[in-house]
């Protein structure tokens, strides 16, 4: 089984955000990069096929040479190779076509994505890769077994779960559940040293339309300060409530 | 203890100047330090216990010998490499950054250096593993600042070496399998032997009661008529020079270690005081501990600055042991000063196990001295800069 996981470069979660250009522009200066969290349960389970039923793993990813430490650290982390689209990703279109691309000409099986990135929570690349692959898809997935050619997968819905049959070629935009947290791996000195003689290809975009363009972006109003009120004075935190905030 | 919530400052960008490899090293080690190490050390050095369970996991991160080739089961990864680990361990806790020192600078470190071929095949896989822990003996009860004055002895037997004396203060001796020992020959020339665990006449009693380095095991090391195979004789380097080649490597080690000491203290002290509210106000709003905090950041961003150069000159196999006296000698002396800081920036939660700069301040009073006293440093300083050595 040959496999691919679709690695988005996202701002660390404890990052201070802004952005520049009247808004426009995220302001990248100072920020720590990491591995998008559902991308990194996606490898996981990918090196977990890797490991009991000898698949081969690739990584993949649309960025510029900035990225590529992330990069490193999947091939550190166990990943066979990896690929880089030489390209700005500003649009979930047009980085499903590059990866598009990528994907028909590597001939994966399965193509392992997040379902979502946590930067800018598009969700939009793994449904509209399936859609120009025509391969099936499984969406916010929190399990997976492949068994030859079929595959079964969990995913999760409001409330509950539902249990899937399908068959390879498959994508997946998977989520916290295909491996926990506790399974996630750090890169350890026999993989780092491995990683170092390890192909990181690049490789330049095809052509493509972006279907989407950012015209603004808004922080959140910054939080107010807490104001605190006696237990005892109940009438006066409802009087707050109903008439300073208006809430009840 | 709290959860970890560690931010490295970095306020010279200095990252720019780390390779991509660098960068991957330390953030793993920066990694495991956050999930196996800070929550469980507290709770060892309180009960004065070396938490054994970590050894595969420091092997792992690469700690034990990043430096030695891959030939003999090292990471041949570069002097900075080796720093950032250093760094980030001891942003845990310096007595775990003992541990690997310890088995990287004196053990794997002297047996490559000045062991034979059929040494290194033996040992240095085993160690880098941490299937093998070693320790080293210098330090005897009454030569401390003065090794060339030991007593331990050896004397040919025929087919082996005898070996008699005693040494102290030595870091993981009550569990490790083997010793580098430094010993007077008959003619009085310090050579390295290779003690081993098991062998007749040798024992490693723990030391008891310290206040520092408590995750740290610390013990003695007896030999009374051990007979030691001639195998196991370092052949490549007699003389205190060798002893002090391995102090050098260590010392280097120490130098970024400490640095990962004063981050973690200062971090911690900049987020307290931000939370902390009295008069009213945060506590970070008083220009009072503003001070602190400025200085603190401004010492370890010259302490940075020190190590990454003598990284350097380490890399290019030009950094003299005077160089590494002086980092060694700053940089620790920088942490300790920033740890007692900080403690008092958190006011009598300072004093608690709930936060780890008390345990940082107490450890580095061990640091400070051992590896070459503060006050022996500044004498190897001295002594370079006038041509006057003034020890004795
Ligand atoms: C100015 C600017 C610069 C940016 N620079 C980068 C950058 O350098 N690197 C970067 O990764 N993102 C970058 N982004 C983010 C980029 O917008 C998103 O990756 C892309 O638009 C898809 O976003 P999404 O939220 O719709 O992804 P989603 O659809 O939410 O992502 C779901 C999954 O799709 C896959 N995926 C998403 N994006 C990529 C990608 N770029 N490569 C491979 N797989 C992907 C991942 O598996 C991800 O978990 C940048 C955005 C802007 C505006
Ligand atoms: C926790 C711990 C772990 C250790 N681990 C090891 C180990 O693994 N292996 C090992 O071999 N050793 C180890 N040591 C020993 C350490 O290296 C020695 O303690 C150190 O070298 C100082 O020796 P001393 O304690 O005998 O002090 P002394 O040499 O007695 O010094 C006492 C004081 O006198 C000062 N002094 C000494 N000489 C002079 C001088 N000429 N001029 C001015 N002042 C002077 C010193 O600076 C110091 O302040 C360890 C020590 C500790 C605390």
């Amino acid at each position: 089984m040959k496999i691919l996981v679709c690695i988005s470069n996202v701002p660390d979660t404890t990052s201070k955000i802004n952005f520049t250009d009247g808004d426009t522009k995220f302001d990248a200066n100072g920020v720590q990069f990491v591995i998008n969290p559902n991308d990194e349960f996606g490898l996981t389970r990918a090196m977990w096929f890797k490991e009991k039923q000898g698949a081969t793993v690739h990584v993949a990813t649309v960025g510029e040479t900035t990225v590529e430490p992330t990069m490193r650290k999947a091939l550190a982390i166990g990943a066979d190779e990896a690929i880089r689209v030489n390209s700005v990703p500003t649009d979930g279109y047009f980085v499903a076509q590059q990866l598009a691309e990528v994907v028909k000409n590597g001939g994966y099986d399965l193509v392992i994505a997040g379902r979502e990135s946590i930067d800018y929570n598009g969700g939009m690349v793994p449904g509209i890769l399936a859609t120009l692959l025509g391969m099936n898809f499984v969406n916010t997935c929190t399990n997976l077994e492949v068994d030859g050619t079929n595959a079964t997968a969990i995913r999760e819905i409001d409330g509950g779960k539902e249990k899937i049959a399908t068959t390879l070629p498959l994508v997946i935009a998977g989520q916290k559940g295909l491996v926990e947290e506790s399974d996630l791996r750090i890169p350890n000195m026999r993989g780092i040293m491995m990683a170092r003689k390890k192909a990181l290809n690049v490789i330049e975009p095809i052509e493509a339309t972006k279907a989407t363009e950012d015209t603004k972006f808004e922080k959140p109003a910054p939080k107010g300060a807490v104001r605190l009120i006696d237990a005892e004075n109940i009438d006066e935190l409802i009087e707050l409530l109903h008439n300073e905030a208006k809430v009840i | 203890m709290k959860p970890d919530l560690f931010e490295a400052p970095d306020y010279y960008n200095l990252d720019d100047l780390f390779s991509e490899e660098h960068k991957l090293v330390r953030d793993a080690a920066r990694q495991w330090v956050k999930r196996d190490i800070s929550p469980i050390i507290e709770s060892y050095a309180q009960k004065a216990e070396f938490p054994k369970q970590i050894l595969g996991g420091l092997a792992e991160i690469g700690a034990f010998g990043p430096y030695i080739p891959e030939t003999y089961g090292g990471a041949g990864l570069d002097q900075i490499s080796y720093g950032l680990i250093m760094q980030e361990i001891e942003r845990g806790d310096s007595g775990v950054r003992s541990t690997a020192s310890v088995q990287s600078s004196l053990v794997m470190y002297p047996i490559y250096t000045y062991g034979s071929e059929e040494q290194r095949k033996k040992y240095l896989p085993k160690l880098a593993t941490g299937e093998l822990m070693g320790c080293f003996g210098l330090t005897e009860p009454n030569h401390g600042s003065n090794p060339s004055g030991m007593e331990t002895k050896f004397k040919d037997a025929g087919d082996h070496y005898l070996l008699n004396g005693a040494k102290l203060w030595i870091s993981n001796s009550p569990f490790a399998d083997i010793a580098v020992v430094w010993a007077k020959n008959e003619d009085g020339r310090i050579q390295g032997l290779i003690v081993e665990r098991g062998m007749d006449g040798f024992s490693t009693p723990e030391t008891h009661n310290k206040w520092s380095l408590r995750a740290s095991a610390t013990g003695e090391l007896i030999f009374d008529n051990v007979k030691v195979p001639k195998a196991n004789l370092l052949p490549g380097k007699s003389g205190l020079g060798a002893p002090l080649g391995c102090l050098d490597s260590a010392r280097y080690g120490i130098a970024w270690g400490a640095i990962g000491a004063a981050m973690d203290c200062y971090d911690t002290a900049l987020r307290y005081a931000k939370e902390r509210m009295q008069f009213g106000k945060p506590i970070a709003a008083f220009q009072l501990q503003q001070k602190k905090l400025a200085e603190m950041i401004t010492e370890i961003t010259k302490a940075q600055l020190l190590a990454f150069r003598l990284g350097q000159l380490k890399n290019e196999g030009k950094a003299t042991t005077q160089q590494i006296s002086m980092a060694k000698r700053n940089n620790v002396d920088m942490a300790l000063k920033i740890a007692r800081e900080a403690r008092q920036v958190l006011g009598a939660m300072g004093i608690t196990g709930d936060y780890s700069i008390m345990r940082h301040m107490m450890n580095l009073e061990s640091v400070i001295t051992y590896e070459g006293t503060h006050d022996i440093h500044l004498l190897i300083t001295g002594a370079d800069i006038t041509g006057i050595p003034a020890f004795t």
